[in-house]
């Protein structure tokens, strides 16, 4: 069996007497897409934020690529790449300018800046608007771009956190075509996302609700275990038992 | 009288360098539910802060209640409820601070109109001390749909108010409107969500400040041009790459856990061809059947057009 890229043992995460992520254990393996789901304030964001290396747990025990989530937070950012639609390109800085920071960030040569740069413009066909400012950008395309840079240095793990927000349902389904490349050639995914349509794309889910992980297996023997037709019936008969509400 | 007329309504940004909104022209009835559905720059914001008379159209004209959106524009702020994309009440007032502030600037009271709210009102009350920036989510739905209907408004803008919120208080937010709408109220309402296209009386699809399509959720389906399949294997990743190559394939897509496609020539029968090319493949549990269009396989058609 591959070993996990991520590996977690009742990691909790406790504000005062308030616990935002309480013993979440489970296993991603290379190359998975894993949809992490969960109602608005179930806890996904603390508990992204500990699998990121950004915030450190109350208690509990993970490694992700390999890395102590205590002791090697800083190789864990070296290790993940991290996208959200909130923040993830400066507008106000041309293409290439944000492919070369991105990639002077994660610590690339500027002999492999300048490969990876022409590479990547090749590849999303954007060599002409290489001087545009992203903010000229069609949303769809900085999605792309956005993905592109957060995986340029070749991290084993990347996050995406509701990355196809607000975008048409063609663009969507492209930004999809690029996890399923990504996946092919073995990166892991971890994808949280409010569309129930692309919780199917993922191979297995996890769904959180109050702080706890309430399931975890692939989209069709989570459908069967629930009677469900479709994973939103499966999410919706568990988050509406959720008690935290406020 | 219509609730909301637009005549050829255009507006522009940036001196004229971004088109938000093209020559638009539709109404909306007395008491209807009227969805405005599509991405981020489609111009729904741009339609709304125009009909709550926020901002001034380049060109054309257009109506709410009767009343002129420039010349009337005092008449229509206090008639019109709009709840904005972004929260905007007051997140260092509570709960109770807020909604009595917009009472009190349209002249009135929680009191007064309480029954319009209480339903609403209700669910978030036993916070009513919180102040409104340590709400969650789906609190501050509330609470700002209840601010913008505290004054009784005859219409109720609400924009993409279920963007980001998870599908059990999507689910409670669309009953909510539904019970407003029994009570005469007039909503606009934009969503980026093609599957809440169904809750609307009536839909217009929008791309880049058009509308592609404008009718009933039903009428807009009927419309769907050709026959739509969906299909499923053991292998999805290697179907979608395999059916996308396939040479009588005029478009497939993912599709939750099918992909859906759709055939050039389609009327030939081409499943039974189809199906053994797939299994000669090496794909296992295939699964083939026609199926109704949904909203947004109509949306996908349209874009491509």
């Amino acid at each position: 069996m591959q070993q996990p890229v991520i590996k977690t043992e009742l990691l909790t995460k406790r504000f005062g007497s308030f616990t935002a992520a309480d013993e979440l254990t489970f296993e991603v393996y290379p190359g998975e897409i894993f949809g992490f789901l969960g109602a608005n304030g179930a806890g996904k964001t603390t508990a992204m934020r500990m699998l990121c290396g950004l915030s450190l747990p109350s208690s509990g025990k993970a490694t992700i690529a390999g890395f102590d989530i205590y002791k090697q937070t800083e190789k864990i950012k070296q290790n993940i790449g991290y996208m959200s639609q909130k923040f993830s390109l400066y507008e106000d800085l041309t293409v290439i300018e944000n492919i070369r920071f991105y990639a002077g960030i994660y610590g690339l040569s500027d002999k492999e800046i300048k490969a990876k740069s022409n590479n990547l413009l090749d590849q999303l066909g954007l060599q002409n608007e290489a001087k545009k400012l992203v903010s000229e950008l069609p949303l769809g395309w900085k999605q792309k771009l956005s993905f592109s840079v957060a995986v340029i240095h070749q991290p084993k793990i990347v996050f995406l956190d509701e990355p196809t927000g607000g975008v048409d349902p063609v663009t969507r389904r492209q930004f999809w075509d690029l996890i399923y490349d990504a996946s092919d050639k073995g990166l892991t995914v971890f994808v949280t996302t409010h569309y129930m349509d692309e919780a199917e794309y993922c191979n297995r889910i996890s769904i959180m609700v109050d702080g706890r992980i309430e399931a975890l297996d692939t989209p069709s023997n989570l459908k069967k275990q629930f009677s469900a037709n479709s994973m939103d019936d499966v999410f919706y008969q568990l988050a509406r038992g959720a008690k935290r509400n406020e | 009288m219509k609730a909301v007329t637009l005549n050829n309504i255009t507006k522009t940004y940036n001196k004229g360098t971004v088109l938000a909104v093209d020559n638009l022209s539709f109404e909306v009835e007395k008491g209807e539910l009227f969805g405005l559905i599509g991405p981020d720059g489609a111009g729904k914001s741009t339609i709304f802060r125009l009909l709550t008379t926020l901002l001034l159209a380049d060109s054309g004209t257009a109506t709410v209640d009767g009343l002129d959106i420039v010349k009337d524009f005092k008449t229509i702020r206090k008639k019109v409820g709009y709840m904005p994309g972004k929260f905007s009440l007051y997140q260092d007032l509570t709960v109770e601070e807020n909604l009595n502030f917009f009472a009190s600037i349209f002249g009135t009271t929680i009191h007064e109109n309480y029954e319009l709210i209480k339903d609403i009102y209700v669910q978030i009350e036993p916070f009513k001390t919180r102040r409104a920036g340590k709400l969650s989510g789906g609190m501050k739905q509330k609470l700002a749909l209840s601010c913008a209907l505290i004054h009784k408004p005859s219409v109720l803008f609400l924009d993409e108010p279920t963007t980001g919120v998870d599908t059990v208080s999507r689910k409670e937010f669309w009953q909510m409107l539904k019970r407003l709408k029994e009570q005469g109220i007039t909503i606009l309402v934009s969503t980026p969500y093609m599957d809440e296209a169904n809750l609307c009386d009536r839909i217009a699809l929008m791309q880049s400040g058009k509308i592609l399509s404008i009718d009933t959720p039903a009428n807009i389906t009927k419309a769907y041009d050709g026959k739509l399949y969906a299909i499923r294997s053991s292998s999805m990743h290697k179907l979608l790459i395999e059916l996308r190559n396939y040479e009588f394939t005029e478009s497939c897509f993912a599709f939750g856990e099918y992909l859906h496609i759709t055939f050039k020539k389609d009327h030939i029968d081409h499943t039974n061809a189809l199906l053994s090319y797939l299994k000669h493949n090496g794909h296992t549990n295939l699964e083939l059947k026609t199926i109704e269009p949904s909203i947004e396989d109509c949306f996908i058609q349209l874009l491509k057009q």
